[in-house]
């Protein structure tokens, strides 16, 4: 829009009607190409991508396309993705966190010495989990206080933080060795598998949480613009949760290891209710709107008295806290503790997760469910190249490649909308 | 317009260190009036509008506020009195939308889950009682407003939350014609509504267009105050380069700098 534009409908011209997109399905097209051709793609790409992964590895690996595979891949990507989720909190004020993987280790650590059968401070496992993240959610929030209350930047912060947590870890587990955890509820955070109604049930309460949330704020906020819905999109949308759900039900109900039946992974599902909750306090609460504007303009924030160390130190804890979750999973995928902790790139991961669901590092721009999806991409892909017995080196080839990628697209998509006015 | 001044200054005086930046500085603004503070860089105008917004405490010099002596120590004290500061850069969040903007800090909210619907209405009733049509959609990120928008938007943020004088600190120095327009409209309509405003601005046209009254400053002091039917741009800009301050005792009168 030009300044004439402007001018020219500034007197008379009906106050604040957008314009106007034919309705139906002609609307949604005409939306559709507008977005193509303003470089609005929101989670578009991701979600062909996904789709090219997963019909290639189809094609070419024998194993990929199994229900036992299907389990194996939730249990890999949750760890990654509950890291991810508070990457994005952490990314959308513009800050990073280096320390999670090794926070991810101390949660694992604490709750399988908390566990320990005979140490004389052993307590139940479900408690042992609550102190595990609290004393992650703990570590972050004397680094957020660092950062925030300080000033030292947060990247040299966490990274005294990697250090510190590996050294810790190091010290604890080369004298111990291997810690095992032989608590079942610990264990059930990865091995737990709904029996298939229980399964079935499950999908059923989560096809239906997006429909009704969207109806509720119809009904909470009738007659204004936001309240306003996309129907085709909205359909769309509804279905394809509910065909995902009850598919990964479908086809986990399927798994078998030997005779034994797996059904849905309780990790999955916990997933899923940490997305909600996350996504939630994003985009529904004063805290997330606080941290979204922190993020784009931290001096207005400020003097629109927005308390902005507090907000620092609240999504470093976050982010604590999800990598001791993380951690937890991680630990019990294998029953134990060892020095190989944290498994592969998981620091790594769990940014290019969140950056390649379109989480902007510069602060102010992203979604939690773009870390969803890209940890689930991220873990497809290994998965995939994993059953095709392609090496490790190629492995970190091709997930750069994907993550070039993905935010180099990301950044032109940036630049059209910049263009476009948009 | 009543006759009473919405705001009062008298006596303002000002040092830092061995600069004297305002020295016996009076000034007023009554409600439903635009007055403009102009002067050369270095006159002491930003001085003087930081210590009525609470940025600066004054070294000595009354504040009367609605009749009422008041001392103004924080920016919150000032917003508390309804006196909201529009500052150069605007304050505003370009990743949030316009409704976000409006509400940034101030969110409805009900145990902390935000209230989307009131937002929503107050802020388009804001924006139509002020008569910004021109942003086609509240729910729009700032980034993809004009300046003149922006401007509006800010503006719009400061008169919706009860501000009963707004200042302006160069509100169309990065705009084009067309949107310094836009953005001098709203001045004036502000005005209409019984709000007083403060106008800082370098541009002595956009002055004439809106300003009621001239408030001049040059190295401190007050120089004159004009009333723009009764002056020409000829006479602000030699007091702005070369006027001695008018000052005999108590309020400056118009009388006095028109000699």
């Amino acid at each position: 829009m030009t300044s004439a534009d402007i001018v020219g409908q500034d007197r008379g011209a009906p106050p604040l009607e957008e314009e106007q997109l034919p309705g139906g399905l002609a609307g949604m097209w005409a939306r559709a190409k507008l977005n193509l051709r303003t470089g609005n793609l929101g989670p578009f790409p991701i979600i062909v991508g996904q789709i090219a992964v997963v019909i290639i590895f189809g094609f070419t690996a024998t194993n990929f396309f199994t229900a036992t595979n299907m389990v194996n891949l939730i249990n890999e990507t949750v760890g990654t993705a509950m890291l991810a989720f508070g990457v994005v909190f952490v990314l959308l004020l513009g800050e990073i966190d280096l320390s999670i993987g090794y926070l991810a280790g101390i949660g694992a650590l604490v709750v399988a010495e908390l566990q320990l059968p005979g140490s004389g401070h052993q307590i139940p496992g479900l408690l042992a989990m609550v102190v595990a993240v609290a004393v992650c959610a703990s570590i972050g929030l004397v680094q957020g206080s660092i950062v925030a209350i300080v000033g030292v930047p947060s990247f040299v912060v966490t990274l005294g933080g990697f250090l510190i947590w590996q050294g810790v870890i190091l010290n604890t587990l080369e004298q111990r060795g291997t810690i095992i955890i032989q608590d079942r509820w610990i264990n059930y955070t990865d091995s737990y598998g709904f029996s298939p109604l229980g399964g079935y049930i499950v999908a059923v309460v989560i096809a239906a949480l997006y429909p009704l949330s969207i109806l509720y704020k119809r009904v909470a906020a009738r007659g204004t613009r936001i309240a306003q819905l996309n129907w085709p999109g909205f359909v769309a949308k509804t279905v394809g949760i509910a065909i995902a759900a009850f598919g990964i039900v479908a086809i986990t109900n399927h798994a078998k290891v030997i005779t034994t039946t797996l059904g849905l992974p309780l990790s999955g599902v916990i997933l899923v209710v940490f997305f909600i909750l996350l996504t939630f306090l994003a985009k529904w609460t004063t805290f997330g709107r606080h941290v979204y504007a922190t993020g784009g303009n931290a001096e207005a924030a400020r003097r629109a008295g927005i308390n902005v160390p507090r907000i620092r130190i609240l999504v470093f804890m976050i982010s604590g806290a999800t990598a001791g979750i993380g951690g937890i999973i991680f630990a019990a995928q294998v029953n134990s503790v060892a020095l190989t902790f944290p498994p592969g790139n998981l620091l790594l991961n769990a940014i290019a997760s969140a950056v390649i669901g379109g989480v902007s590092l510069f602060g102010g721009r992203g979604e939690v469910r773009g870390a969803l999806l890209g940890a689930v991409l991220i873990g497809t892909l290994q998965n995939g190249l994993n059953t095709l017995n392609v090496s490790n080196g190629w492995i970190y080839i091709i997930t750069g490649l994907v993550l070039l990628g993905a935010v180099t697209l990301d950044t032109v998509a940036v630049r059209l909308q910049a263009r476009s006015g948009r | 317009m009543t006759d009473t001044p919405l705001l009062e200054l008298r006596g303002i005086t000002k040092s830092f260190g061995s600069v004297q930046a305002l020295t016996d500085v009076d000034f007023e603004v009554k409600p439903g009036e635009v007055m403009a503070l102009v002067g050369d860089n270095g006159a002491g105008k930003s001085t003087l509008v930081k210590c009525i917004a609470g940025t600066h405490m004054p070294d000595s010099g009354q504040m009367v506020f609605e009749g009422r002596n008041i001392d103004i120590h924080t920016p919150k004290d000032a917003a508390r009195l309804g006196i909201e500061v529009v500052y150069q850069d605007l304050a505003l969040c370009d990743n949030l939308d316009v409704v976000q903007n409006m509400f940034l800090g101030r969110e409805v909210n009900r145990f902390q889950v935000l209230n989307e619907a009131p937002m929503e209405q107050q802020t388009a009733e804001t924006l139509k009682s002020l008569a910004v049509t021109t942003i086609s959609s509240i729910r729009q990120p700032v980034a993809t407003l004009s300046g003149g928008q922006r401007q509006s938007v800010a503006v719009a943020r400061a008169v919706m939350w009860n501000g009963k004088l707004v200042i302006l600190d160069e509100p169309t120095a990065a705009l084009g014609v067309a949107q310094t327009e836009q953005v001098l409209e709203l001045v004036r309509r502000l005005g209409q509504q019984g709000i007083g405003v403060i106008l800082i601005s370098h541009n002595l046209h956009d002055v004439f267009e809106t300003a009621d009254r001239i408030t001049v400053l040059r190295l401190g002091r007050t120089v004159g105050v004009f009333d723009r039917r009764s002056t020409t741009q000829q006479a602000v800009v030699e007091a702005i380069t070369a006027g001695t301050p008018t000052k005999v005792a108590g309020i400056p009168s118009t009388a006095n700098a028109e000699a």
